[in-house]
């Protein structure tokens, strides 16, 4: 096979074989047959979610072999968050899962919690529980949107946009942003919720479920719907667990696995919710798991509503949490604190700490080690869209180009997250 | 037809074409204005409004803004000549030259025979009915031939790009083409039958006798419709410009005004395909509840004649709309099918659905012919 490329005099056809593209290429991918077409879909494509490549060997429309190659976005964030404090390398996690910057700040403020020995009071765990389990929402929202589009079911996404900018607004309204939220601070958050939150949540837990029919009427039980995801992109039990995936794409394989359930943190171990899990392993599996979690998502949200916790949302740390506002005028402790930790930061022991959290694309796991300075020693996350997407060669070996595509949207990957 | 001379005659049909053929162009754009406005509205969006509109004063208050966006197809056709026309280097440059026309023009062509409205006198001459060639009689299999020279295009148009995508566009739709050619040819064939002519006009009439063929053949007009919707490549069967799949299929490198080509193609498909579903199917020119010979013959007078000839290019124009409409609306709601998929559709379902109902048809016709359904029959009306 060759392959015709535009050379640097303008009309000149430079011929490449295989052999050479392979070369130029450097994913390693064996390469079946010589007849076969190699394909470079993305990193600008629309439907890899981002800036994903796949090579692919197509025999005629069928995938042959597939081999993702990452990182076009790759931000260095985690080296970076070393050189920042630990309260400004937060907003560094918000760049992570760009469509769940909630659970991303979460994860890395348990880590620091942890490692601290502090604990954020009640009132702050609950509003945290309740702005996760949103966040949760709205990143499914995109996912179900982003996923009907690639089977060019375009309404769905259109409808999913509009409820997520609800969302978005709630999120504007508690932290003054709509996606890079950085709410979450180290022992609470970073200021009480509005006064009209509670109206606008009970709004949205109002009209919410009748949304989730409406999109399930649309695609749920689509005959073509139905086609593209059944029997797509299988993956048994034991394969997802040996892949390590995590999230709704593990438990659509029917494992029962949840951070939230097996390790509980915030408010999870005393809250009724169910984990949706189904055997089938298929697309159309994943695709339920998602649409039952929204409505499990809402169930937490309501019983955390019902049982507000007053109080204040940040931890009396003083050495953590900055002094409030009234205090500085009228101590001098005050003043230091806030000096201490506006110019140099807290300190956190030395020693490292790993925590997990269920982030909407599955474990999200935070290992965190201080030397006993106010910068981080090492900051490392395990994001599950980039074990999630290791899996996707086995998922679509021998399907077509245009499941590829089905799956890729089941699996729920963001880029952002997967190259860090 | 008593011409005067062959030259007027053909004169005249020339104008009668240009008139029409311009008239279809046109609304070809609108129909792209069309579906974005009636996808934006199912889809809780706008749609475009900012080109164009009809400002309308209001005292003490901002202006109202009606129509707004009408003039985005013009916005369009003048963005579209502006912009940089793009030959990649490594194309075939006859082929790819050759096949945005080669897709545009057997469209236009299929306007022909389709009839727009009963015998009408224009400038002396008696036309049988108002369409650009009146005198075909085989006008079906003229449809059926021109449609089938519109896949060279887009085959072509794949080839010569000498891209990946536009390859596997241009092989999906060869065999997405032919499997849903043989379905439509076999539902052309039960209006055929029932009518017992291929000319669309004598379909037509056939239709007032009796009723719309879609009420008579609900699985046929069915069908065709489904095979229209694969044949000119609209959701759900727009595998061949797949977005999501393909990054737009076959024509991902042509630009400007080839690319529009292609584009144009599209739309005229589906307001050719519309009218040729109206006309074989939903009555065609033909006015519900009325009958406008009987009118026109006991009236006896040039306005009634040309008031009838307006109405019922308005009837097929409306019903085109209606036809053009349930395809934005089909293309809102459903998902598209795969590949294999819309193989096993075709032949599986469509064609033995189709086989079928042409023997039951024939079957039924030859009774009717010995009398047992004639009181069927006659109880349709018409």
């Amino acid at each position: 096979m060759t392959i015709f490329i535009p050379g640097q005099q303008g009309d000149s056809v430079q011929e490449l074989t295989v052999e050479e593209l392979r070369n130029k290429i450097g994913t390693g991918m064996e390469i079946e047959s010589e007849d076969n077409m190699l394909l470079s879909m993305g990193p600008q494509h629309p439907s890899t979610h981002g800036v994903l490549r796949l090579l692919v060997e197509l025999d005629g429309e069928r995938v042959v072999n597939l081999a993702p190659d990452i990182g076009f976005l790759h931000t260095g964030i985690e080296k970076n968050m070393e050189a920042k404090t630990y309260t400004k390398a937060l907003v560094m996690t918000d760049r992570m899962d760009y469509l769940s910057p909630m659970s991303n700040n979460l994860g890395y403020i348990l880590a620091i919690e942890k490692l601290l020995g502090i604990e954020a009071p009640p009132r702050a765990q609950a509003i945290r529980t309740i702005l996760v389990e949103l966040a949760r929402i709205g990143s499914h929202l995109v996912w179900l949107g982003t996923h009907a589009l690639d089977l060019a079911a375009m309404t769905v996404f259109l409808y999913c946009f509009r409820e997520r900018e609800y969302i978005l607004d709630i999120f504007e309204m508690v932290s003054g942003q709509r996606m890079m939220v950085s709410y979450f601070r180290p022992g609470g958050v970073w200021r009480d919720v509005p006064a009209e939150f509670e109206p606008q949540m009970r709004k949205f837990l109002k009209f919410m479920p009748s949304r989730i029919a409406d999109y399930e009427g649309l695609l749920k039980k689509n005959p073509i719907f139905m086609k593209r995801t059944k029997e797509v992109g299988y993956i048994s039990g034991e394969d997802a667990i040996s892949w390590g995936l995590t999230g709704p794409s593990l438990r659509g394989s029917g494992v029962d696995w949840d951070i939230r359930k097996v390790y509980p943190y915030l408010l999870y171990d005393q809250l009724d919710f169910d984990v949706p899990v189904y055997n089938e392993g298929d697309v159309y599996a994943r695709y339920l798991c998602r649409m039952d979690e929204m409505r499990e998502s809402l169930r937490i949200i309501q019983q955390v509503m019902d049982n507000m916790p007053d109080g204040p949302v940040n931890s009396d740390d003083r050495k953590v949490v900055p002094p409030p506002r009234a205090e500085l005028g009228r101590s001098m402790e005050a003043v230091i604190h806030h000096f201490k930790l506006w110019t140099e930061g807290f300190k956190a022991p030395e020693g490292f700490v790993k925590v997990s959290i269920e982030s909407p694309r599955g474990e999200f796991m935070t290992y965190l080690r201080g030397d006993g300075g106010p910068k981080p020693a090492r900051v490392h996350f395990r994001t599950p869209s980039y074990v999630n997407l290791a899996a996707l060669p086995t998922m679509s070996k021998d399907l077509y180009v245009a499941d590829l595509v089905s799956i890729i949207g089941s699996i729920d990957i963001v880029l952002g997250e997967i190259d860090r | 037809m008593n011409a005067e001379s062959a030259g007027q005659l053909a004169w005249i049909t020339l104008v009668v074409g240009g008139i029409i053929t311009f008239a279809v162009i046109t609304g070809f754009a609108y129909t792209t204005l069309l579906e974005r406005k009636v996808l934006a509205r199912l889809q809780h969006r706008v749609g475009p409004n900012r080109a164009g509109y009809v400002p309308i004063p209001r005292r003490g208050k901002k202006e109202r803004r009606l129509l707004g966006g009408f003039m985005q197809p013009a916005a369009d056709a003048v963005k579209l000549f502006m912009k940089e026309d793009i030959t990649p280097i490594y194309v075939d440059n006859v082929v790819y030259n050759l096949a945005p026309m080669l897709t545009v023009m057997p469209v236009i062509l299929t306007l022909a025979v389709i009839p727009w409205a009963s015998s009408v006198t224009l400038f002396g001459i008696d036309y049988p009915y108002l369409a650009i060639a009146p005198g075909l009689n085989v006008a079906l299999l003229f449809v059926l031939a021109i449609t089938s020279i519109e896949v060279y295009g887009v085959v072509l148009a794949g080839w010569s790009s000498n891209s990946k995508y536009a390859v596997l566009g241009g092989i999906r739709s060869t065999a997405q083409m032919i499997s849903y050619e043989l379905a439509l040819g076999l539902t052309l064939l039960v209006p055929v039958m029932i009518a017992g002519s291929l000319n669309l006009n004598d379909i037509i009439v056939s239709q007032q006798e009796t009723a719309w063929f879609t009420i008579l053949q609900l699985p046929a007009s069915i069908v065709f419709f489904v095979a229209a919707l694969a044949e000119m490549q609209r959701a759900p069967f727009d595998l061949l410009e797949a977005e999501q799949e393909l990054s737009s299929g076959y024509n991902v490198e042509y630009a400007g005004m080839r690319f529009a080509m292609f584009f144009m193609a599209e739309y005229m498909k589906m307001i050719v395909f519309s009218a040729l579903w109206v006309v074989l199917f939903l009555g065609g020119y033909d006015i519900p509840f009325i009958n406008e010979a009987a009118i026109v013959s006991s009236a006896d007078s040039t306005v009634v004649t040309i008031l009838i000839a307006a109405g019922q290019v308005l009837s097929i124009i409306l019903k085109i709309v209606f036809s053009l409409f349930l395809m934005i609306w089909i293309r809102a709601s459903w998902p598209r099918l795969r590949y294999d998929q819309l193989m096993d559709l075709g032949w599986k379902t469509l064609l033995p659905i189709s086989l079928l109902n042409v023997i039951v048809t024939g079957v039924m016709i030859v009774l009717a012919e010995e009398g047992v359904f004639n009181s069927l029959i006659s109880a349709f009306g018409g």
